[in-house]
């Protein structure tokens, strides 16, 4: 299922990583978030293992390195407060290059970014290797609320009917001569938000007429028959046996 | 409820009344009777209460006077479910209709929301698409299939409920010709009970072979499609005319 409706962090493949059931893959990336989360800042070989378990879990979903790294681009305006830390963090500080840094702050910043990092990177190979629907099937499966499931399964299914329902109200104007190049003209692009919304709006009247009419009774009807077995999680959780293993390695460690 | 003749016919509506709670009257004591595998087409001009009697037939709206009965089964609360899987409404927007991620999840959700489970589930889901000839797009998204091919599987996700009366809302708008014959014949080779509103008069004319003309909230006229269309007087009356080009001879 969810094949035909790809996005762009997915990479289709038939790797044993990419057929584990989404709510194992799920839990594994949540517990291994958990792991480096906790693991003492000073610990670096540490952080270095968790690099080394998830390039081995890219290799085994025979994900390239660089694709991985080139979409972990999206953490960068999030961690550049962290590179002011070395500059306006308190004593001890050393002198680098002629440069006066804090200790303390240089800790806090290698700290924000090696997590941060290592969150991205385990967020983006679940994404990888599971596509949106099975996402959805797996959060499903784990009892997440049935009005936020059934929320995002409409919304992976109408975000693009809204954005092309968006492209033709644009093309209606500007083929009326809208030109908004200027700060005073925005006002007809404005309204175009207000009657798009009034228009999703309606819509989603009509959808749910539809759902009605077909039996819906408040939650989305399960349709997958897959069964996640006591292998699929033992397997699944394994790395997040090893990132577990490292935090009490990294705590133990002086 | 125990007369035998009412329980054969598919759909039975009597003195059907209906005000919009802004006062609005849209149905004053309709009666329509539709026998089992009839084809009816249901003409009229805009605001005429076509779409309000559809929503009439599985209970999304409720009378303020008069009955709606389905293969013999009152539509009222109670019901509401097995009334729902029996009338199968294909609204006019398959991309209202369409509102799962992919094909084959939209047509299993009828079936799955009716208590269909497992290999029965998929084989309703099969058989749904491969009457509509659209087996091998299963997995694809609606968004990615042409206007006709969502028609089609819009039908779908109403067949694999396995319904007693198909409603179709304008079933041929926004389609091209080749797609309007491939979808004419794919409800030609039914056998279903099928109401179909439509304002397309040559559509109904192909497909059935009864039609009713309701305006201003009443039946005006139950008869023959050929016949009906034939009466140009009726047709003026009703707002209702046939395409530029064509004429009937009763």
């Amino acid at each position: 299922m969810g094949a035909g409706h790809s996005h762009p962090l997915y990479l289709p493949g038939r790797s044993p990583v990419h057929r584990l059931p989404a709510e194992v893959k799920i839990v594994a990336a949540f517990l291994g978030v958990i792991c480096v989360v906790a693991t003492p800042r000073e610990a670096f070989g540490i952080f270095a293992g968790y690099l080394v378990l998830l390039a081995g879990i890219w290799a085994a979903a025979r994900i390239p390195p660089g694709w991985m790294l080139s979409r972990s681009l999206i953490e960068a305006p999030f961690v550049v407060l962290a590179v002011l830390l070395p500059f306006t963090g308190g004593e001890p500080r050393l002198d680098w290059l002629g440069l006066s840094l804090s200790e303390p702050g240089l800790l806090g910043a290698w700290n924000i970014l090696v997590k941060g990092t290592l969150g991205v990177l385990t967020s983006l190979t679940l994404a990888a290797t599971t596509p949106l629907r099975d996402l959805l099937l797996g959060l499903q499966r784990l009892r997440a609320p049935a009005l936020v499931i059934t929320i995002a399964t409409l919304m992976v299914r109408y975000i693009d009917v809204i954005a092309a329902e968006a492209r033709r109200m644009r093309l209606a104007r500007i083929s009326r001569g809208h030109d908004p190049r200027f700060l005073w003209q925005v006002g007809a692009t404005a309204r175009g938000v207000g009657s798009l919304f009034v228009r999703s709006y309606e819509r989603g009247e009509r959808v749910h007429l539809a759902m009605l009419s077909r039996g819906w009774a408040g939650e989305m009807p399960r349709l997958s028959e897959d069964v996640t077995t006591a292998r699929h999680w033992t397997l699944g959780l394994a790395p997040a046996g090893v990132a577990l293993a490292l935090a009490v390695t990294g705590w133990m460690i002086p | 409820m125990d007369d035998p003749v009412t329980a054969a016919a598919s759909l039975v509506v009597d003195g059907l009344a209906f005000a919009y709670p802004d006062g609005h009257q849209a149905l004053f004591g309709v009666d329509l009777r539709i026998e089992r595998g009839e084809r009816v087409a249901l003409l009229g001009p805009n605001g005429a209460g076509k779409t309000t009697l559809a929503l009439h037939l599985n209970g999304i709206l409720s009378p303020g006077h008069g009955t709606v009965s389905v293969g013999g089964l009152p539509v009222e609360k109670a019901n509401l479910r097995e009334i729902r899987r029996r009338v199968g409404i294909v609204f006019q927007d398959p991309d209202d209709q369409l509102f799962m991620p992919s094909v084959g999840e939209d047509v299993a959700f009828g079936p799955a929301n009716f208590g269909v489970s497992g290999a029965e589930l998929q084989a309703r889901v099969g058989a749904a698409l491969a009457t509509v000839g659209m087996s091998e797009h299963r997995d694809r998204s609606p968004l990615h299939l042409s206007g006709g091919q969502r028609r089609r599987v819009a039908l779908a996700t109403v067949l694999a409920c396995e319904p007693e009366i198909l409603v179709l809302d304008e079933p041929s708008s926004n389609l091209d010709p080749v797609a309007r014959r491939e979808l004419a014949e794919v409800l030609l080779g039914l056998g279903t009970t099928i109401l179909m509103v439509t304002h397309d008069l040559p559509y109904a004319l192909q497909l059935c072979p009864r039609s009713v003309v309701i305006d201003n909230g009443e039946v005006v006229a139950d008869a023959p499609t050929r016949q009906l269309l034939a009466d140009a007087d009726l047709l003026r009356r009703h707002r209702l005319e046939l395409p530029f080009g064509f004429a009937l001879e009763n």
